[in-house]
């Protein structure tokens, strides 16, 4: 079991449910999140003062699967939350080492 | 027929003193749309202290000073009073603004009592009322029908005074360089001013004074007209001004110079011909784009722009009178040029030292943890947005 964390545009969480949902990923939970990678922001404009907008809104998507799922998760993602522009976000795949469904019991494979 | 007059005007300036109070909620709005969500409430209640506490001060001892009398003959004295009491709180109004999130609610209001029964009414005296310097080589001939130095200069010498002595937002000027503070909730700062506007209409139309013939019929309307004409022209230029200079439209700004325009109109509305409020209203737009920076530049802080839309356009305003319509006998360019002068030096000094004394024995400023956790949970207790916890 690969854990998928992804952190994108909060504008393409829409396109990248679905893309999920096509391929049958089940299930997934998000955040609200801010941040800033290698751009470190961008610069707004107020009052004719610019100033640095440094940790941007994001939304971290969290999702659990089989380790034959990663790859065309990965790729379904990658695709709907691509716009091509600097801030697009990033992928970290991690390990998992239990699952449990707490309504029945069921564990890892079963419980995704 | 007399009864007639009496009662037209006496209805006239209840209705004028309508829409001023419009003003409350628009200085509400306003401010509440510029600041951090954590400080909202903390201005929100200032508003609603000031329009008290100086209206109060204003009933009791600050009408007296003003005025002399509370005999009126022209209309019912209660409506009299009432028109006159609705200008008080918004001198403070203008001061409050300026320094937001980081002043204290208490200190201030021991100020807005000072303002609304001493300093503010005698401005008034020396300028619209009892006249206590006649006769004397400082008495005005300044033409101001509505407030452009009475009130608007008046409240922006305060401000000028506070943030001298209070300074700016914690963290608001880092190693010289200017930190931004975005306004928290555009919607409300479009809401606050476009209430500001429309009171502006019972602000200088009332100002006439009377509606009861069919000339002063003609004048109250033309007085209207001519207060929004300058707010139009306030608001085009101000947007165009933003384009040339950032490429940028920021409404924030836009409103501003609308405000500038409405400031800068309102010492002589009256007396233009329907095409000079688009002139003067232009410059006081103008004026707004290149004045905030500059400001921000002196290291003065002030959240709402206060200074450049009332204070500079306030002087502005009362100077057009002298340029646009002077006729050389009771309206003359030095007499507007004397008035600005005479009227800053006591605004600004009388604000200063009481301003100065308050603060010897009660701090003006909140601690800078106070205003880092924001004033609301210090002032108030309770925050206006407690589901959005930011910065």
């Amino acid at each position: 079991m690969k854990k998928i964390e992804a952190v994108i545009k909060p504008f393409k969480l829409e396109d990248v449910k679905d893309a999920l949902v096509a391929i049958d990923i089940s299930g997934m939970t998000i955040t609200e999140v801010r941040g800033y990678g290698r751009q470190q922001g961008h610069t707004e404009l107020y009052r004719g003062a610019e100033y640095v907008v440094d940790f941007l809104p994001k939304v971290k998507i969290e999702l659990v699967v089989q380790e034959d799922d990663v790859d065309e998760a990965i790729a379904a993602i990658t695709d709907a939350a691509k716009t091509g522009k600097i801030g697009d976000g990033k992928i970290f795949v991690s390990s998992i080492e239990k699952t449990i469904r707490i309504r029945t019991g069921e564990e890892d494979e079963e419980a995704i | 027929m007399e009864d007639f007059a009496y009662i037209i005007d006496t209805f006239f300036a209840l209705f004028a003193m309508t829409l001023i109070i419009f003003m409350v909620p628009g200085f509400a709005m306003l401010e509440a749309g510029i600041v951090r969500t954590k400080n909202v409430s903390t201005v929100l209640t200032v508003n609603m202290m000031i329009y008290s506490v100086a209206s109060m001060a204003f009933l009791l001892v600050g009408y007296d000073i003003a005025f002399g009398s509370w005999d009126n003959d022209s209309m019912s004295k209660w409506a009299a009073f009432l028109f006159q009491m609705a200008f008080v709180g918004k001198a403070i109004n203008i001061m409050s603004g300026g320094v937001s999130e980081r002043v204290k609610i208490f200190p201030l209001s021991i100020f807005t009592v000072l303002m609304g029964a001493f300093i503010y009414p005698l401005i008034v005296n020396i300028t619209w009322g009892a006249n206590l310097l006649k006769d004397t080589f400082l008495e005005l001939s300044m033409y101001d029908l509505a407030g452009s130095t009475v009130i608007h200069s008046t409240g922006g010498w305060a401000l000028l005074a506070a943030i001298m002595i209070i300074g700016p937002r914690y963290k608001r000027y880092v190693k010289g360089k200017i930190r931004v503070i975005p306004a928290s909730n555009i919607p409300l700062v479009v809401l606050g001013a476009m209430l500001l506007w429309i009171g502006w209409f019972g602000f200088n139309g009332g100002s006439v004074g009377s509606i009861s013939t069919k000339e002063n019929a003609d004048l109250v309307a033309k007085t209207i007209m001519n207060t929004n004409t300058a707010g139009l022209a306030g608001a085009i230029v101000a947007s165009l001004m933003m384009l040339f200079k950032y490429r940028k439209l920021d409404i924030t700004m836009i409103l501003n110079g609308a405000l500038g325009g409405l400031v800068a109109i309102t010492a002589g509305p009256d007396l233009y011909n329907m095409y000079l409020p688009i002139l003067i209203g232009a410059i006081g737009g103008a004026l707004v784009v290149f004045v905030v920076p500059f400001f921000d530049k002196l290291q003065l802080d002030d959240p709402v722009g206060a200074l450049s839309v009332h204070l500079v356009n306030g002087i502005w305003g009362t100077l057009a009178v002298g340029i646009f319509a002077s006729n050389g006998d009771d309206i003359t360019f030095w007499g507007q040029l004397k008035g600005v002068l005479v009227v800053g030096v006591i605004a600004f000094t009388l604000s200063y030292v009481v301003i100065f004394i308050i603060n010897k024995f009660l701090a003006f400023r909140a601690e800078n943890d106070d205003q880092q956790q924001g004033l609301d949970f210090e002032e108030c207790g309770l925050e206006s947005y407690p589901e959005f916890v930011r910065n």
